[in-house]
């Protein structure tokens, strides 16, 4: 009663990409890989602990990364961390004020436009969401070759 | 969440070219109900009838109860900030054709206490936007006799003029993020308002500025989705003040 009295959107709120444009997008996809790759170095230190069991325990738990599904996981890892990476440093950037415009007077109709070209909604920020996109892609690619090749 | 249908047709005159769409209202009163409902009206609508009217014309004509906060309808006072078909927006900044939807949702805008229906408490973001020390900080005045006033360039003044122009509508702390789920954060309209006092160089008072953001739920709760700056309705841009703000704390700014 408290929170709807209080009209949080909440997590569900916060977790919805839609509605703000890419950099919202982005924001979301940086939260999501970054779960995802606390989810996999927990597996991942799980699983090289086996080692402790001896050699038998470490082999059965290689060959369950030997499988299809395992090499689907660990190609969404490779887009997570590369993606994860190239954003990280776009946003690291901006959270020293480099790259997020120049301050100037805003101008009617006070639409967005003027964000997007000078402030910081602009080009070269979404540039570099969609170049961490493609890299992250790309990543993926090259890790599905070496991965499910020969 | 419960739909109440109203299917009053508005018993005024109105003229012929008109069209007309339904107008959802959340309904909802924090004294009385334990849940918000939406009633839905018939509304007459011409190209250029902004949302506000259109929830004017239903307290006019059709239900007088309906609670809604607004003043100089020029979104010059920020009074009527809603959540307009999902989105924070002025309702009287919005026609309802930009909308391109039959259909109008007017919702209380998110991360505001409701008072009633569309009207939001602002308490927490007036005593936010008071703790920025909202006002030029210094020891000397321009109004003491012998001091002279204190000159700025145009340069000087485009560094804050930007900020300055905030109307405290409370779209940028709806749209945030780290809002929806912080009830203690700043948000970006306080620190729109701290960058804009801490970038004028008639100002002394960065350092006091600079030690009230920096806390666990000040400024480095900003993660830059740039909601704020994407929902703006007078061009401020918030997520540009903060993450220069945020320059001067790294020091990549002095």
């Amino acid at each position: 009663m408290a929170e709807r009295m209080s009209n949080r959107e909440g997590l569900r709120g916060m977790a919805n990409p839609a509605r703000y444009g890419l950099e919202r997008v982005a924001y979301w996809l940086q939260r999501l890989s970054g779960l995802g790759l606390l989810a996999y170095l927990i597996g991942h230190i799980y699983e090289t602990s086996s080692i402790v069991n001896g050699k038998v325990a470490w082999d059965k738990m290689l060959e369950l990364t030997q499988t299809t599904q395992g090499h689907l996981i660990l190609t969404l890892v490779i887009g997570m961390c590369v993606f994860h990476t190239a954003n990280g440093i776009r946003v690291m950037l901006g959270h020293g004020g480099i790259g997020v415009g120049k301050p100037g007077q805003p101008e009617y109709p006070y639409d967005k436009s003027q964000r997007s070209a000078t402030g910081s909604l602009n080009y070269k920020q979404r540039l570099c969401i969609w170049v961490s996109i493609a890299l992250a892609a790309l990543a993926m690619m090259y890790g599905m070759a070496v991965l499910f090749g020969d | 969440m419960a739909v109440e249908t109203i299917s009053k047709t508005p018993e005024v005159s109105v003229p012929i070219s008109s069209n007309s769409i339904i107008l959802r209202i959340s309904r909802f009163n924090s004294k009385t109900d334990s849940s918000p409902t939406f009633a839905e009206f018939k509304v007459p609508v011409q190209k250029w009838t902004t949302v506000l009217e259109a929830i004017l014309f239903v307290k006019q004509n059709l239900d007088h109860s309906v609670a809604v906060r607004y003043s100089c309808r020029q979104a010059s006072c920020g009074s009527c900030g809603m959540q307009i078909n999902g989105k924070p927006s002025l309702a009287c900044y919005t026609k309802i054709s930009e909308l391109n939807s039959n259909v109008v949702t007017v919702e209380p805008m998110h991360n505001f206490p409701i008072i009633r229906d569309l009207a939001v408490d602002f308490k927490q973001m007036f005593a936010t936007h008071k703790k920025m020390k909202p006002y030029i900080v210094r020891e000397d005045s321009e109004v003491t006799p012998g001091t002279k006033e204190f000159l700025q360039t145009p340069e000087d003044v485009e560094k804050y003029l930007q900020f300055s122009y905030c109307i405290k509508c409370g779209l940028c702390n709806s749209s945030c993020p780290t809002m929806a789920t912080d009830t203690s954060f700043i948000g970006p309209q306080g620190l729109a308002q701290a960058y804009r006092y801490v970038a004028d160089n008639r100002d002394d008072g960065k350092k006091e500025r600079l030690k009230i953001i920096d806390q666990s739920h000040g400024i480095w709760r900003c993660h830059f989705a740039g909601s704020c700056s994407h929902v703006c309705p007078k061009g401020v841009d918030p997520a540009m003040a903060i993450q220069l703000l945020r320059g001067y704390l790294l020091g990549f700014r002095k």
